[in-house]
């Protein structure tokens, strides 16, 4: 097993490792001159040239890119054009920020979409069941920013029962902060709900009809048993890696939820960066986006190896 | 014979005769804009600024004056040219990648998946922001960044369905035949990878509207005074205590469009799944 | 007489279909006593496991109980609510299913799954029934039941597996164990194991069994009576002795004569087979349901409705004119007459040469040499992991050797089959397995034959549609086939249409790898017919591959039988059968279960499992398994020894020796 783990994390540093590449690409080397691309344009040739070779633009690629990584590994991550301030603080500070936002926004989703499919897959074709699926359907089709905008007007405009500031005015206890979040992790939750919720329902479905369940139920087996014992760990399983991708669009969602609740995490900090050009502080939110993206990835695929015996022993028997 | 089986198919999967009568309503208001708009979407009218709904504007009218109705009956034009070609840039890429890397497995299959999973380590987000950023907001580069960066998602499901297939003994008959590999891919596989890549690609389509709008709303779409239905939102959202319908249109727009899809999505799925 | 067990009165069971209802079992009645071992047999779609569900009260959602009493230890089966039928099942009566790989949940260890047996119905504590369940793990001969116990289902093999199955059904003490195809899914030698396993139990315990299988050797080995189901009726009831000695419905006598009893051989008869279809279930005819396919039917058949009739002593019969019902081997069942064995050798025209595949490191074929003759059978005899499949492939040039060649008329020939000509591809055709996969499920027949045709012999326009269509015919298949997709043909005529395919460019060898192996025993046996009248006409070679020793025995001139990626044994079919044998030939012999008299117990059994090819032994590959092993065996690789007319046996053990100790055991 440790072998598999280790291997998993070299696999993720060489992602890393190309991701960076790309993020270095993309915002250095790609057609666009950058500093047209920072300076619009209105500004002279000169002014351009000059803020190329300050941002040492006029080097080779390579030496640009080792440089550069060199200084990511060092800790080192420059300045923010736009606000002018180290970059690697301020993106460290809006990360936890963030990830209390999808932490909270994890705990709502995952267990009320557990629950919801398994109902839905014991009762498949009922009321419970059909209605779920499309309304829960309909919404998740929503950009998060859409459903952000009619959470306000109805919850904090219209019936006046929740903040629509993301964060408290003044100093305030937990349940306050959780209280201001409510909506913004709502607007995420949302937008997650649907795929959660059918996976659980297809992976429940699917085992409920298995031949081992069968056995189960022929065996004279309490109801409670068969369903707790016998098919919940073969029906939830795929949902858990689906958890772990899901987690990709749960980051998206974050930049608009964010920007619109104007709460300050690392997703409307990357929002601010793309809309300024500022490509420094871009360049480092993508990097630490992508980290913790490929993170969870790994996370989801360990959980489920531990959780799968077969995979489990696969990777025992190897060392 | 034919009405019969459509009849058929209406009252098996409802969503997809709902989803279908929306996503026709959505085209026919998009592409007879012109027409049935009753003011332009640039047009300004300083006498009527932040007006409520009435009889003169049927959706109130924005801070400059404009029509909000108009404007979104614009935006649907403009979203509608932008989500279908995403799509099938999309689908042609992922799925000719999706059919050889399953067909050729080995390295072959290892070396894209890694690839792949490579550009799929990124947020779609986040990789549409850098690259728009980097290449500049324009109606082309929307296309072309949601039409890439859906690539490799399709690719896997054109890959997952096609393993299933290449293992199958009429593949074997055919290449006992002698068939060359575009005949065997296109005649022979493809056929049968039709039903997930057509869900796949209707689902495609709702999430080219869900980004292309997101990304207006992010400010990395096509600039003002394009009627955006996300950069309507976007610009307005400061008003939505005041002037709440400059907001709830163009967001309610989004909203139907993308419901729209998804039900025409699943009622697809599930036709084809029986 | 004691009072029945299990007292079925009259069921009939309909499917609620979308626009219609399916009647899949209509007034069936039956009986067991304490102890008694019932078969239920017939082919697909004949209702026998709507039964046991039924039985069991286990019908799907749009399953419905029409009518009818299912009378167990004195109550009603189809009355009871929830709470009884779950005091019933797993602790009165219990059922094995036919695959026990997904039988058995995979995230739970094996021997949890047999205690949780104990623990809800004797109502024991996780220790005690843990203690119990390896106690009965052992009685059903498992060896080191503590260490399987802990293991999960993936890491047992398939008879390991279907025993952990019978250990939990035996775990509830039940009255009634119900076997739907239990060994169906199994190698023949480890059936053989598990069969002999039933022998044994049944004397220790004391419950009844009901056997539901389509393999009447199996059914005959196992059970005191039987019962024939056609179209969801029960058609033929008996003693399985007399049933078998003497047939009295056509249907039981023609299905009797489909099978390729262990023995019989093409030049002595044809097989008998079943012209027509089921009828359809949703509308079934007026008249006995037989009626359209019998061979003895009347005007009186098709509109009069026969009742079950007692014949003499314990018989019962569907049939209007049961004590007419020819025997199964006349030739009425038959439609061409048996082709006579040809005198003379014909040329060697295809030579396999030292043809060696290996996976990384792990052997899969060694050394494999074989010289076809036109114009004949060479069957291809192995279990599974014999490595028959993957020369399958790397003939038809579907996978490239490691070593070793072919040839073609003395040419040699690619290894790829892009790489060779148009002429090879044409000469050398395959086919397969699994009817419903192989042909393509979004094309329709014509296309699929012209396409073959128009690739394989160049034909186009009107030559290559007269073309398409022959081929049909030559199948017997009619022009209607040819608009239709794959989904709307039955698994029969797919096979066709398959063997049509690889007819398209008058191939010279054509490859069959298990093409009977998915099919009903009266389907298997129209094909098998096809085949042969085929070889006939065209002058085809064919090696036919299959695990079941009956079917290649039946159609083969030359055998060679296979193990772990070695050929072991090759010669004429008679003279590899006759014996002097391989051991390993032996021990498959003596595994195929008989229609007619029961063999006297050779007993010979294999030991352990296939170590599997990556575990291959040294020396001889077969003497860890091996009843007739000695020292020497695990040294070095056995010689090639000749045992005369072309018969060659590879073992330590001299030709003489193997006469001489297999003399006496009864050979067939």
């Amino acid at each position: 097993m440790t072998r598999y783990v280790l291997r998993r994390l070299g696999l993720l540093l060489l992602t890393l490792l190309v991701a960076s590449a790309l993020i270095f690409a993309l915002t250095s080397v790609l057609p666009g001159n950058v500093g047209r691309i920072i300076l619009g344009p209105f500004a002279s040739a000169k002014a351009v040239a000059n803020l190329n070779h300050q941002l040492g633009l006029d080097q080779p690629v390579w030496e640009r890119y080792g440089e550069w990584l060199w200084g990511i590994v060092r800790g080192d991550w420059g300045k923010s054009l736009a606000l002018e301030v180290p970059i690697l603080p301020l993106v460290a500070t809006r990360l936890l920020r963030s990830l209390g936002l999808a932490l909270f926004s994890l705990v709502l989703l995952v267990p009320t979409a557990l629950a919801a499919g398994v109902v839905a897959a014991r009762r498949q074709g009922g009321l419970f069941d059909r209605l779920v699926s499309v309304v829960g359907l309909a919404i998740g089709a929503i950009p998060e920013f859409v459903t952000g905008v009619f959470l306000i007007f109805i919850f904090g405009l219209w019936l006046k029962i929740l903040p629509v500031q993301a964060l408290p005015q003044g100093p305030a206890g937990l349940g306050a902060y959780l209280l201001h979040l409510l909506m913004p992790a709502a607007a995420l939750t949302l937008l997650l709900f649907a795929y959660l919720f059918r996976m659980t329902r297809a992976g429940m479905v699917e085992a409920l009809a298995a031949d081992y369940t069968r056995t189960a139920v022929l065996k004279g087996l309490p109801e409670r048993v068969v369903i707790l014992r016998h098919v919940l760990r073969n029906g939830v399983l795929p949902t858990i890696t689906v958890i772990g991708a899901q987690l990709g669009w749960m980051v998206g969602g974050l930049v608009v939820v964010e920007t619109l609740f104007q709460y300050p995490g690392i997703g409307s900090l990357i929002e601010y960066a793309a809309v300024n050009r500022d490509i420094p502080l871009l360049t480092g939110c993508s990097l630490v986006i992508t980290f913790v993206f490929a993170c969870s990835n790994l996370i989801a695929d360990l959980v489920y190896a531990a959780l799968n015996p077969r995979v489990r022993h696969a990777l025992g028997e190897r060392a | 014979m034919r009405w019969a089986s459509a009849l058929e198919a209406v009252r098996r999967a409802p969503t997809l005769a709902v989803g279908a009568l929306m996503l026709l309503t959505w085209v026919v208001t998009a592409l007879g804009a012109q027409w049935i708009a009753p003011y332009t979407a640039v047009q300004l009218n300083l006498q009527a600024v932040l007006a409520a709904p009435s009889a003169a504007h049927w959706f109130g009218t924005d801070q400059y004056g404009r029509d909000v109705l108009s404007r979104v009956l614009y935006g649907g034009f403009y979203a509608l040219s932008i989500a279908p070609a995403a799509t099938l840039l999309g689908l042609v890429l992922g799925g000719a990648i999706g059919l050889v890397t399953a067909y050729f497995g080995c390295w072959v299959d290892e070396v894209v998946m890694r690839l792949l999973d490579a550009v799929m380590a990124f947020p779609i987000v986040v990789l549409a922001l850098l690259a728009l950023t980097a290449l500049g907001p324009s109606l082309v580069n929307v296309i072309m960044v949601i039409g890439f960066v859906f690539a490799p998602l399709i690719a896997r499901t054109v890959r997952a369905a096609a393993l299933a297939e290449v293992r199958k003994e009429y593949v074997q008959a055919a290449r006992l035949r002698g068939e060359h590999l575009p005949y065997i891919l296109l005649r022979e596989i493809l056929p049968n990878v039709k039903g997930p890549l057509v869900v796949e690609g209707t689902i495609r389509l709702g999430y080219a509207v869900f980004t292309s709008a997101t990304l207006g709303f992010l400010g990395l779409g096509v600039q003002p005074p394009t009627p955006d239905w996300g950069l309507m939102v976007s610009d307005n959202r400061n008003m939505l205590t005041t002037a709440p319908w400059t907001v709830l249109f163009p967001a309610l727009a989004i909203a139907f469009v993308v419901v729209a899809i998804s039900l025409l999505a699943d009622g697809l799925e599930e036709l084809t799944a029986r | 007489m004691s009072a029945p067990l299990l007292d079925i009165r009259g069921l009939t069971v309909t499917y609620r279909r979308r626009r219609d209802a399916v009647t899949a079992v209509r007034d069936v009645s039956l009986a067991i006593r304490p102890g008694e071992a019932y078969g239920l047999v017939g082919e697909s779609g004949c209702g026998k496991s709507t039964v046991a569900m039924a039985l069991l009260g286990y019908l799907p959602r749009n399953g419905r109980l029409d009518q009818g009493e299912i009378r167990f230890e004195g109550r009603d089966i189809a009355r009871m609510g929830p709470a009884e039928l779950r005091a019933l099942r797993g602790a009165r009566i219990a059922i094995v299913y036919q695959n026990p790989g997904s039988a058995l949940n995979p995230s739970l260890p094996v021997g949890r799954q047999v205690a949780e047996v104990y623990r809800y119905h004797a109502r024991m504590g996780w220790r005690e029934a843990h203690e119990a369940a390896a106690a009965m793990l052992e009685r059903v001969r498992i060896a080191d039941p503590r260490r399987v116990m802990r293991q999960y289902p993936y890491q047992l093999s398939g008879g390991m597996q279907q025993r952990a199955v019978i250990a939990m059904a035996l775990a509830g003490d039940p009255a009634l164990l119900v076997l739907d195809e239990p060994t169906t899914a199994l190698d023949t030698t480890v059936q053989a194991e598990i069969l002999e396993l039933f022998d044994g139990l049944r004397a220790e315990l004391d419950a009844a069994l009901l056997f539901i299988s389509h393999n009447l050797g199996v059914v005959r080995h196992v059970c005191d009576r039987m019962g024939v189901m056609y179209a969801g009726e029960l058609v033929e009831q008996g003693g399985a002795d007399a049933l078998f000695a003497a047939p009295r419905h056509p249907y039981t006598a023609a299905l009797i004569g489909c099978v390729p009893d262990f023995g019989v051989v093409k030049h002595e008869r044809p097989l008998a087979s079943i012209p027509g279809t089921l009828p359809d279930a949703a509308a079934l005819p007026s008249g006995c349901a037989f009626a359209a396919r019998c061979p003895i039917a009347q005007a009186r058949c098709r509109t009069d409705h026969p009742p079950l009739e007692v014949l003499d002593g314990a018989r019962l019969s569907r049939c209007w004119f049961a004590r007419d019902t020819p025997a199964p081997d006349a030739g009425i069942y038959a439609d061409e007459p048996p082709q006579a064995a040809s005198a003379q050798e014909s040329p060697v025209f295809f030579s396999v040469r030292d043809v060696h595949v290996r996976f990384g490191a792990v052997p899969i074929l060694r050394g494999i040499d074989l010289d076809l003759r036109a114009g004949r059978t060479f069957g291809l005899v192995g279990e599974s992991g014999s490595g028959k499949s993957t020369l399958a492939r790397v003939l038809t040039g579907l996978s490239a050797p490691s070593e070793g060649s072919l040839e073609l008329d003395g040419g040699r020939l690619s290894e790829k089959a892009a790489g060779r000509t148009a002429a090879a591809r044409r000469a050398l055709q395959m086919v397969f397995q699994s009817p419903d996969t192989t042909l393509n499920p979004s094309h329709r027949v014509a296309h699929i034959l012209r396409r073959a045709v128009r690739v394989l012999s160049g034909l186009r326009g009107d030559a290559l549609r007269a073309r398409a269509r022959e081929l049909l015919k030559e199948v017997a298949l009619g022009d209607e086939v040819e608009p239709r997709a794959p989904a709307q043909l039955s698994g029969g005529q797919r096979q066709r249409v398959a063997i049509a395919r690889a007819f398209a460019g008058d191939p010279r060898l054509v490859i069959l790898d298990e093409p009977t192996s998915a099919l009903d025993v009266s389907v298997q046996a129209a094909i098998l017919n096809l085949l042969i009248v085929l070889q006939r006409r065209s002058g085809v070679a064919y090696i036919f591959i299959s695990h079941d020793l009956a079917v290649v025995r039946y159609v083969s001139d030359r055998i060679g039988v296979m193990y772990l990626g070695e050929i072991v044994e090759e010669g004429p079919t008679e003279a590899v059968f006759g014996g002097p044998h391989h051991p390993y030939t032996e021990a498959l012999i003596a595994a195929v279960p008989h229609l007619r008299a029961a063999p006297a117990q050779s007993a010979v059994r294999l030991r352990g499992q296939s170590p599997g090819p990556a575990r291959r032994p040294a020396g001889c590959p077969f003497h860890t398994r091996c009843h007739r092993v000695r020292s020497g065996c695990a040294e070095r690789e056995p010689p090639w020894r000749d045992a005369g007319g072309g018969h060659h046996i590879r073992c330590w053990i001299s030709v003489e020796e193997l006469t001489c100790v297999q003399a006496g055991h009864d050979k067939q």
